[in-house]
């Protein structure tokens, strides 16, 4: 209840809540305001927005309706997120848990293997998991939460070596608690807060993440995405800059009310940064 | 001399993690459908079952994975990166081709993106909770929200075809051949567009944490040291905050060396740089294993080379480092 | 003699929702030249406060509402942010608890002493350079020109003080405020620091401001005393006069609070040891690759000492003399490297973890700090049941018998369900103690239990220490830096030093006749040690 004060004490935080809101609500609307097909032809290709009201947003270049694209696309892109999130931060705090709390080799080994991922290129290893293993949006969404792991194994295993020697951890070890008991019970809650935080970072980069890999056309083609229609647009770019113009504005909004929802909630958390 | 051996301790833990790279992706890329045998037939336009076992014998693609990857380590120590047979030159040469392009764009955006990150950042922090924080801080948002290649086609857009004021692509003017400082200049007039593109992203980033480390360093114990020995607060932040809030920044640009180079692949297709990214793209399309794998090798070097810089960067910082804290 | 500084009537306003309104409420306060003002109070009672007021730098929220601060006859509240920097370093200088954060780590201590002059004076680099040297030298660093070029982390918390304290005389300031300058320092340290202090202090007339919690620190080094309470200074005087004729009830509380240096008449012993510990060594290697250039620390180094049954063994020593690490290896959070930990006769020492989580029943451990000691997200209720349900009692019945050490460790039994952020750090401590008896151990290991209460909680907790020793029949091995603490609960003691023990015995005799060198340094070193005896006389 106090976290839900603070965090509507600022503003920014408000508008980012309201943002994502509005964005869920497309994603929930979708089927409902535009039940055909997205991807299926609807009409006279290249109608720029607001000239036909059947198409609010004008067409793109094969004749389909951007503003359906953009609706349908709202589910893709937070699906993407958060499952993406999910897999990577899922991933990221057992390795960094394991590695914190263990030190010693099994630190060792583990942070050789985040550091193995820090330096390959991200973006580069996504489009070889691509190559390798097809552009379904079950791949890519498991490819980009494997490339995006590595940052929040580092925060977690952070957290885990300054909280694993802090008196109260002993004192658990001396009551007799077990490892996993420890682990589980007594540091991660506490370690939990800033990796939640950082969870909006991961999932402003998924989001941005697969519409780089749509734009490439290396993602799923059969599905409804805003990188899809981005790089789509490109080939009109000239004269009918609007087709990529609205898909990455609904890109910009999502990721900007992730990242102030985000912000927001480590305000929240740590208040003692607010206001001074 | 004793921040070089530590630089040089560290330079040298990275080459386990290199082979780690090497080994996890040639594995990886074994489970791609199709080899670059298939590829080089596909590019022939086909060919009969004698000749691909012909030709996979030759490459050595007849062995087991592991003999296979003894080979491609033993080669990767001769320097030798393989044929790349779609570009039908050895991939050392491709790369080599690709890689000004990528690490002028590279430095071209970090620069950028350090230098108005790190003024930005102190402003805002100076300001906090006033305007010109919240204005940078906002702007700093939607730089770091804007996908970086739709910020790149808009700024094609209004810059290339409208305005007409810069190129929409390519490294250099391939028409008119330019020599000397002319051509100096018609490639960085080529490379504004790209590096605003890759640049202002990281820019928000590294604003964002030179504006919280600040403001973090400004409540520590020795900055109410400097203020009761009478000094003015310029002061105090350029002679006493600057220089440790600066750290985390430093460290960030090593973990993102990795990330930057990854967004160069969007980027460089974008504005159609004939660089590393590009390339990387260009293989993955069409299935030049060898070449992406040379690629991985050498953006790993990449990286290492700019953790390399900012160890020594640190070091220079940072007293503690070098004398044992 | 005319007051350097005069605080009439002064107020400080706390922002909205702080626990009370008012961080000072009209504080008069003077401070002559020649003179050290000890203003002393627990924490909370706004004596910081006092000095952040004179020197301007109040945190954001928090400003001067009423009253004047005449320093040399002029009222810095009044003046404008400019002046008050002229003040600032060259007329009060400031020093602070913590050395080490108070220095930038990243510029070198020459460095930040000569800024001093940078700001203040017109004088060359070369001239600056000699200065500080000069400086350096004064407040007696062991080699000024190496200490000069030294990074903070360099020096001794020791020598970083003494670069804190050049820097502040560098313009020769009329007023020095000290604001607890020796609490993060070991008890030697501590002595050469105050004398370091009071000496340049005679020497160059400057008038202190001191501020401490200490009543030691207060008997050794002030002229005057003020002791504050709730933002208020409830009594102020001679030094002689606060402190052996106290008038206010508050800060006769407080004195009586301070444990007397004597021990009380030894109590009768039991023959049988409950644990003995033979040659216990745990040594550290940092650093080094291969084996080349490594570092070793011998934490521990062949300690044997024996607690007998029903008894309490103090464990003394400053900071780096291996006293926690011991207590450490005694429940096994650090295994010791060789030795014997025999506790009932069994040896704790070379027990797998499996064991030795078993084992935990029988010896378990109270810690120093009341707010890390305690999982802030779990209830109070049950972090005391956590050991019980740990080895094997049901969830309920561990939860009820929380409720009953609740009571007996004197917190509301109705508390269980708060968290711990709700309790003060006294309670917090009940709590710790309460979740260490939870498994009615053998021996209780206590690190420095009460090292970071208040010295009025401190003594309601050795109290409660004591009463339950004697009810449970409880045997102890108390670890503390304090000597006072230590003569007051501790019927046997041993001195560490770097590793090893040094002397060993009853504790009336150690103390009352020390044989060590080191020891008798310790001793000499308490703060107020007339005072501490001479309060023994009087109340005994």
């Amino acid at each position: 209840m106090a976290l839900v004060k603070l965090y509507v004490r600022s503003p920014s935080a408000v508008i980012g809540l309201l943002l994502l809101l509005a964005v869920l609500a497309m994603a929930a609307t979708a089927g409902w305001l535009y039940p055909k097909d997205p991807l299926a032809l609807a009409g006279r290709p290249l109608v720029w927005p607001f000239s036909n009201p059947r198409f609010l947003l004008g067409t793109d270049n094969s004749g389909r309706d951007i503003a359906a694209q953009i609706f349908h696309g709202a589910r893709i892109s937070l699906l993407i997120g958060v499952v993406a999130t999910v897999i990577s931060i899922m991933i990221g705090i057992t390795i960094g848990a394991f590695a914190g709390y263990y030190g010693g080799w099994v630190d060792t080994a583990l942070m050789r293997v985040t550091e193995a991922f820090q330096t390959l290129p991200n973006f580069l290893l996504l489009l070889v998991l691509v190559a390798v293993f097809g552009s379904t949006i079950t791949t890519v969404t498991v490819a980009i939460g494997i490339v995006s792991w590595p940052a929040s194994a580092r925060l977690t295993r952070a957290e885990f070596l300054s909280l694993r020697n802090r008196e109260f951890v002993q004192a658990g070890r001396t009551l007799g608690l077990k490892d996993a008991k420890l682990i589980f019970g007594e540091i991660l809650p506490n370690a939990l807060p800033p990796v939640v935080v950082y969870a909006s970072v991961v999932m402003a980069v998924a989001i941005l993440l697969e519409s780089a890999l749509a734009f490439l056309k290396l993602s799923d083609p059969n599905v409804a995405s805003w990188g899809n229609l981005i790089g789509a647009g490109r080939d009109v770019l000239r004269v009918q800059w609007y087709v990529s113009a609205i898909p990455g504005i609904a890109i910009l909004v999502t990721v900007l009310a992730v990242s102030l929802v985000g912000q927001g909630l480590n305000d929240a958390l740590n208040p003692r940064l607010k206001g001074r | 001399m004793r921040v070089l051996v530590l630089a040089g301790r560290r330079l040298a833990a990275s080459i386990p993690t290199l082979v780690l790279i090497l080994i996890g992706v040639f594995l990886l890329l074994q489970f791609a459908p199709g080899d670059t045998v298939d590829a080089m037939m596909a590019q022939m336009g086909g060919g009969d079952a004698a000749t691909a076992r012909e030709l996979r014998r030759f490459y050595g693609l007849d062995l087991s994975v592991w003999a296979q990857l003894g080979n491609y380590l033993w080669r990767l120590v001769r320097f030798d990166l393989g044929f790349s047979a779609i570009y039908g030159k050895p991939v050392a040469t491709v790369i080599a081709e690709r890689l000004p392009a990528t690490i002028l764009l590279m430095t071209a955006s970090l620069s950028l993106a350090f230098f108005f990150g790190l003024i930005l950042g102190v402003v805002a922090a100076r300001g906090v909770n006033r305007w010109p924080d919240t204005l940078i801080s906002t702007l700093g948002l939607v730089f770091y929200a804007m996908p970086t290649f739709w910020f790149g086609l808009m700024a094609i857009v209004v810059f290339a075809i409208y305005l007409q004021w810069l190129p929409a692509g390519g490294f250099e003017d391939i028409t008119i051949a330019h020599a000397g400082l002319s051509r100096v200049l018609d490639i960085a007039q080529h490379l504004v567009l790209p590096t605003l593109t890759l640049g202002l992203f990281y820019m928000a980033i590294y604003l964002r944490i030179m504006r919280g480390s600040m403001l973090e360093v400004l409540n520590l114990d020795f900055v109410r040291t400097a203020r009761a020995k009478g000094m003015d607060e310029t002061r105090v932040v350029v002679r006493h905050v600057l220089r440790n809030a600066l750290l985390p920044m430093v460290t960030l640009i090593g973990l993102q060396a990795g990330t930057m180079l990854g967004g160069s692949v969007v980027v460089e297709s974008v504005f159609s740089l004939p660089g590393l990214g590009r390339l990387a793209y260009e293989s993955v399309v069409q299935r030049d294993l060898n070449t992406l794998l040379g690629i991985v090798f050498v953006s790993a070097l990449l990286v290492i080379a700019v953790n390399f810089i900012v160890d020594l960067l640190y070091a220079r910082l940072d007293p503690r480092i070098t004398t044992g804290a | 003699m005319s007051p350097i500084l005069v605080l009439d009537a002064v107020s400080v306003k706390l922002p909205k929702g702080a626990d009370r309104s008012h961080a000072m409420t009209e504080v008069t306060l003077s401070v002559a030249a020649n003179e050290i003002l000890c203003v002393v109070g627990e924490s909370g009672s706004g004596k910081s406060m006092t000095a952040n007021a004179i020197m301007r730098l109040l945190p954001g929220g928090v400003e001067i509402d009423g009253g004047r601060i005449l320093f040399e006859g002029r009222d810095l509240a009044g003046v404008s942010e400019a002046q008050m920097r002229r003040v600032r370093g060259a007329g009060i200088a400031m020093i602070f608890q913590e050395p080490m954060t108070a220095l930038n780590p990243l510029r070198s201590i020459g460095d930040q002493i000569g800024e001093m002059f940078e700001i203040h004076t017109e004088l060359s680099k070369a001239e600056i350079g000699a200065r500080v040297l000069a400086l350096l030298e004064e407040v007696r660093i062991p080699d000024p020109v190496i200490a000069a070029k030294a990074y903070p982390h360099e020096l001794s918390g020791g020598q970083r003080q003494r670069a804190m304290i050049a820097m502040a005389l560098a313009l020769d300031p009329k007023l020095l405020i000290a604001d607890e300058p020796t609490t993060a320092l070991d008890v030697t340290t501590q002595a050469q620091i105050l004398e370091l202090i009071r000496d340049l202090q005679k020497r160059k007339g400057t008038a202190v401001l001191f501020i401490t919690h200490d009543f030691g620190v207060v008997a050794e080094i002030a002229d005057r005393v003020a002791v504050m309470s709730q933002g208020r200074v409830v009594e102020q005087g001679s030094v002689s006069a606060v402190l052996e004729n106290p008038q206010h009830a508050y800060t006769r509380q407080l004195i009586a609070a301070v444990p007397p240096l004597k021990a009380p008449p030894p109590r009768a012993l039991s023959a049988e040891p409950i644990l003995s510990m033979a040659h216990v060594s745990k040594t550290y290697r940092t650093g080094g690759f291969l084996g080349r250039g490594q570092r070793v620390t011998h934490a521990v180094k062949d300690v044997s000492l024996v607690l007998p049954r029903g008894g309490t063994l103090g464990i003394v020593g400053e900071s780096g003399s291996g006293k926690s690490t011991l207590a450490r290896c005694l429940v096994r959070l650090i295994d010791p490297d060789s030795g014997e930990i025999r506790l009932n006769g069994r040896d704790l020492a070379c027990l797998s973890r499996e064991e030795m989580r078993a084992e935990t029943r029988h010896i378990q451990m109270v810690f120093q700090d009341p707010f890390a000691s305690l999982n802030p997200r779990r209830k109070a209720g049950e972090l005391v049941a956590q050991g019980l349900i740990v080895h094997g009692t049901p969830r309920a019945q561990a939860l009820a018998r929380a409720g009953e050490l609740f009571a007996l460790v004197g917190l509301d039994p109705s508390a269980t369900d708060r968290y711990p952020h709700e309790f003060s750090g006294g309670q917090r401590q009940r709590i710790g103690l309460a979740r260490a008896l939870a498994l009615e151990p053998d021996v209780l290991v206590a690190d420095e239990p009460v090292s970071a209460l208040d010295v009025s909680v401190q003594a309601q907790v050795l109290k409660l220490l004591a009463e339950l020793r004697q009810r449970l029949g409880l045997s102890i091995v108390f670890i503390t830096h304090d000597l006072r603490v230590a003569a007051q609960v501790c019927d046997l003691v041993a001195v560490m030093k770097n590793g090893e023990v040094v002397e060993a015995g009853p504790i009336g005799e150690v103390f009352g006749n020390p044989q060590h060198a080191y020891t008798r340094a310790l001793l000499a070193s308490i703060p107020g040690r007339d005072f501490g005896l001479k309060r023994e006389a009087a109340t005994a």
